[in-house]
């Protein structure tokens, strides 16, 4: 379908973009790989006024170790983080599940602010940056302020940031040698995650479990207790609300969660 | 001494692939005819609702709005609601635009034409329509029920039926076992790449130009003009490029007729393509049947009886899908020799979109339900389900054999098929994989499912057309009835042509799909082409070989029996005396017209075995490897002949695995995108093992039958079968299609009594 009306804005620097959000506000959407925004506006489910087209800012593409963190620039495609030496090393959870996105088209179109801003929580790499404890950097005209990823989402597709505020970059800590995995369970390789579980470091994200991203905190707390893999990962679906829909139920996402979550503390455990 | 070698059998790569691959095709929404310049564009408001009356219907802000020529509702028409099928019932008809009920949620409302593409779906988002939604009807038993009619004049919800007689109570009284199970054959889309699209252009002569994708452009005709009420020979239908239509496209749609009639009605040319939305609602879909299947027999494996109950959902309005179930009766028995067998067919409208043929059409439906018939009586008095198939097969010396569906199988060697796929297989190994991981209760088990199938080919229409003509400079023109759309008729009735004229392929031109060129033809569906068109063609060639060497004989004083047609020219045997087909077709015209009548269908047949992985704490099975043999006769062009097994097989692990059209109790799609709908990528097929088999029919010279549905007929059951074999240890004797991760998971705790 052809989507309704806009008016069309490709600013030359996250200065001008900070400044036509400032402008417009609620009518302005920002158009990054246009994976999730343009189907949405071909649906005629979403009627931006103005869509405002961030994609070929070279300033928000880069990825850079910083102390003990990586700074990943929020317009960094997910094919970049895919094949990125630097997180192979510093973070290799990321990388691995930047690689289960969609397929290669829609990795070398989507970009991994573009995925924490949109808020599915059925999404891969929001629950991989909340298992890693990322941080995610918002910037305005009003200025810039640092928002634990924990503190980030506030429900189906929302979050914390403001209207005129964009996503400039995601901070995630240099895991190293961790342990890390991530199961993703979908019935076709490009679907989304019916479940996933993203693991690091004794951390454990759950995909598609709740209403947003989900720590696995009953887990969490049980590994930190001495708990054995089976006991803990049997304790993942906990303090969730999984969602029911054509391929779950809201019990054998339960069950899939149980499953995954012992997979990948398995593997991460090594 | 020239040895002349035959092109028939050999991998001629298709010659309509480089324009496919470069400049790309011409669909029906990239056409630049001249007349359609200045053509409007149809946008239609579709009900957001399955049943509801329709109070009013509010136009006049959509008609302000930029750059809209007509806002058109069903008050404005003076064609009558066409009835979608020949058998369907009068009283079942739909309107072009719904008149006082919306009956299925994408039915047409409104048509807003504007002058540019993207005008339209703004007006159309101004049309108000004010529904009083009625209950939705989406399960066919509550249809049967028929407390909710869709069409009251109608008295019931019922579109036909089909039974010879009232079931016999004793029909199992002589078997020792009898295993009943009711079963979902599920509603499956075609989902094309290329959707439903037409453009008309009327002429000063009152005949109209209809341009439209379409699997047989002379019956979309016929069809358009019965609907609309005028003569066939005033449209001169055009099928250009068309993206792929698996049964889907047969025929006409009424939108067509709808383009046909606003571009008269406005005298201006009138274009329309559906959105891929409005596909996934508005197309035809496959399948969609509930089956009450019982199989009866003894102890040493011998099938004695077997009855399938069917009840078919013909979607809202009843089109070709309410025809399938005949096809479905006609193979209930499939490859076995069963001493009695009965069939019921109901066939019942629902607030849904209509049913049509899906790659198969009522074949796969009648083998998975009595190979998954063959697997419960084989569990029931555990017997080797291979075994208990081959046990029970038409034997080889009873062709041709009359089934109890009262149908005539040309040739089949069904045991050896089977024996074939088994060995290919390594089928004794697979099953000591499988114990050992039963032994070891591995959480990835081996799950085998076998199947056996005979399916109908070229049974719609027996009759084709073709012409061949040689041109002064030595080229060659086909016209043929076929309509391909994918299959390579390009390449393969150039193939056909070359065998007998001696012209290399690339100087043969295939044309298709034009009703003033070609007034004749019945398509390309039901994997009839090449044993009727393609004969025709192979007919119409040695026949214009023939001539030829009459003309020649006269020309170079020569006996006819002397001559000899090869490359391109006859010339006499033994000499260097001889004279071009193109000279021959410069003295006169040199043209045959023919028309080939096979007289039945014929009966291709082949076994599958399917190998799947499945995770027995997830529930999800992965199609490991497939072995098939499809034996639909010598094989013309192993190439296509394969490429048409690889998607068959396909769409087959597709229909097993993954996809179904499914609506929610008010009957709203949930399925109306790619995101929900989920056919099979690349990603989810595993690597085909291909045997080759080949019985000829003697119902035609070539001895060819069809091979475009046989993949999706055996597959389906196989890949079935073997993801309920991965957990029949576990107690799981059944579980309907698609066998998904949740189903497979809910199997094994209603099996083993808890949560796994």
């Amino acid at each position: 379908m052809i989507p309704v009306g806009f008016e069309y804005a490709r600013p030359g620097s996250v200065d001008e973009a900070l400044a036509l959000l400032t402008e417009h506000g609620e009518d302005a959407t920002v158009l990054a790989g246009g994976h999730s925004l343009l189907p949405v506006m071909k649906l005629r489910l979403a009627a931006p006024e103005l869509v405002i087209d961030i994609g070929r800012l070279p300033e928000l593409s880069y990825i850079t170790v910083d102390g003990d963190e990586v700074a990943i620039g929020a317009g960094t495609r997910h094919s970049t983080v895919e094949t990125s030496s630097v997180l192979a090393t510093e973070c290799p959870l990321l990388p691995a599940v930047a690689a289960t996105v969609g397929d290669p088209q829609v990795r070398h179109r989507g970009t991994l602010g573009g995925s924490l801003a949109h808020a599915d929580p059925a999404s891969d790499l929001p629950a991989a940056v909340l298992a890693l404890g990322g941080d995610v950097v918002l910037r305005s005209t009003r200025g810039e302020r640092k928002v634990p990823i924990t503190s980030f989402y506030t429900g189906v597709f929302s979050t914390v940031k403001e209207p005129d505020e964009l996503i400039v970059e995601i901070r995630v800590p240099r895991t190293g040698t961790a342990g890390w995995a991530y199961e993703k369970f979908n019935r076709r390789a490009n679907d989304w995650a019916i479940v996933g579980v993203a693991v690091v470091d004794g951390r454990v994200g759950l995909v598609n479990m709740g209403s947003t991203p989900l720590r696995a905190s009953t887990t969490e707390a049980a590994l930190a207790d001495g708990a054995s893999i089976a006991d803990a990962a049997a304790l993942a679906d906990q303090r969730t609300d999984p969602p029911a829909d054509l391929t779950a139920t809201a019990d054998y996402r339960r069950h899939l969660a149980r499953i995954l979550t012992k997979r990948a503390l398995t593997t991460a455990a090594g | 001494m020239c040895v002349l070698m035959s092109i028939m059998g050999t991998r001629v790569v298709r010659i309509e692939d480089p324009v496919f691959l470069s400049r790309g095709a011409t669909y029906t929404d990239d056409l630049t005819d001249e007349r359609l310049t200045g053509a409007l564009h149809l946008t239609l408001v579709r009900s957001p609702i399955a049943h509801a009356r329709i109070t009013n219907i509010d136009t006049s802000a959509a008609s302000e709005s930029p750059g809209v020529v007509a806002v058109i509702t069903n008050a404005d028409l003076d064609i009558t609601p066409a009835v979608l099928f020949a058998m369907a019932p009068k009283t079942m008809a739909r309107p072009f635009l719904a008149a006082d009920k919306v009956r299925f949620v994408g039915e047409p409302v409104a048509a807003v034409l504007t002058e540019e593409a993207y005008q339209g779906q703004d007006a159309a988002d101004l049309v108000e329509v004010d529904y009083d939604p009625l209950p939705a009807v989406v399960d066919m038993n509550t249809a049967l029920d028929g407390d909710v009619l869709l069409f009251e004049e109608a008295g019931s919800n019922l579109a036909g039926a089909l039974q010879d007689a009232e079931f016999d109570e004793h029909l199992f009284d002589d078997c020792e076992v009898v295993v009943t199970q009711e079963m979902v054959n599920q509603r499956l889309a075609a989902a094309p790449l290329e959707g439903r699209a037409a453009a008309a252009a009327w002429g000063d002569d009152g005949r109209v130009t209809l341009w439209c994708s379409t699997q047989n452009a002379q019956a979309a005709r016929d069809e358009i003009a019965g609907w609309l009420g005028i003569d066939p020979a005033q449209i001169h239908l055009i099928a250009p490029d068309v993206g792929g239509g698996f049964g889907a496209k047969i025929g006409a749609d009424p939108e067509f007729a709808l383009v046909t009639w606003l571009a008269k009605r406005l005298d201006r040319p009138v274009k329309w393509t559906e959105t891929r939305s409005e596909n996934m609602t508005g197309m035809v879909q496959g399948r969609g049947q509930l089956q009450t299947v019982t199989i009866g027999g003894n102890r040493d494996g011998d099938v004695l009886a077997y009855r399938i109950d069917v009840i078919a959902d013909a979607g809202a309005y009843p089109r070709l899908g309410m025809f399938l179930p005949f096809f479905t009766r006609q193979m209930a028995p499939g490859v076995y020799d069963i001493p009695k067998v009965e069939s019921r067919a109901r066939m019942v409208v629902t607030t849904t979109t209509s049913t049509g043929a899906y790659r198969g059409a009522g074949r796969p439906e009648a083998t998975a339900a009595v190979e998954r018939a063959m697997d419960l009586f084989a569990a029931e008095i555990g017997m080797d389900p291979a075994e208990v198939r081959k046990r029970n097969v038409v034997a080889p010396d009873k062709f041709p054999f009359t089934n109890k569906g009262g149908v005539v199988y040309d040739s089949g060697e069904y045991a050896k098929a089977i024996d074939t796929v088994l060995e290919a297989s390594g089928y004794a190994g697979l099953r000591a994989e499988q114990a050992a991981r039963r032994e070891r209760g591995d959480v990835v088990q081996l799950g085998i499912g076998v199947s056996a199938y005979v399916e109908i080919t070229g049974g719609g229409a027996f009759s084709e057309d073709a012409s061949v003509e040689v041109h002064g400079d030595g080229s060659v023109t086909v016209l043929t009835g076929t309509s391909p759309h994918g299959q390579g008729h390009a390449t393969a009735w150039a193939m056909l042509a070359s065998e007998h004229l001696g012209v290399p392929i690339e100087k043969i031109t295939v044309k298709h799909g034009d009703t003033d060129l070609i007034p004749r033809g019945a398509g390309t569906m039901g994997s009839r082409s090449l044993q009727t068109g393609g004969v025709a063609v192979y007919n119409a060639s040695s026949e214009l070989a023939e001539l030829a060497r009459t003309r020649a004989a006269d020309l170079l004083e020569a006996s006819v029996d002397d001559l000899v047609v090869a490359d391109g020219a006859v010339t006499v045997k033994g000499t260097d005396k001889g004279v071009t087909l193109g000279e021959l077709a410069q003295r006169e015209q040199l043209r045959v017209d023919t028309v080939f009548d096979s007289g039945a269908a014929s009966f291709p047949f082949g076994a599958h075995v399917a190998v799947v992985e499945l995770d027995v704490e997830s529930g999800k099975a992965v199609v490991d490897r497939i072995f098939t043999v499809d034996d639909a006769g010598p094989v013309l062009n192993p190439l296509l002949a394969e490429g048409q097994r690889h998607g068959g097989i396909a769409q087959g692990i597709a229909q097993a695995l993954l996809e179904e059209v499914v609506w929610d109790a008010d009957g709203n799609p949930l399925t109306a995108t790619f995101a929900d709908y989920a056919f099979p990528s690349a990603a989810e097929m595993p690597s085909f093992s291909l045997i080759e088999m080949e019985t000829p029919t003697p119902l035609n010279p070539i001895g060819a039958k069809g091979i475009g549905e046989a993949g999706t007929i055996g597959a389906t059951p196989a890949v079935q079968s073997a993801v309920i074999d991965a957990v029949a240890h576990l107690g799981v004797r059944h579980i309907d299609m698609p066998t998904s991760p949740l189903r497979v998971w809910e199997a094994i705790n209603t099996a083993t009594g808890g949560q796994s």
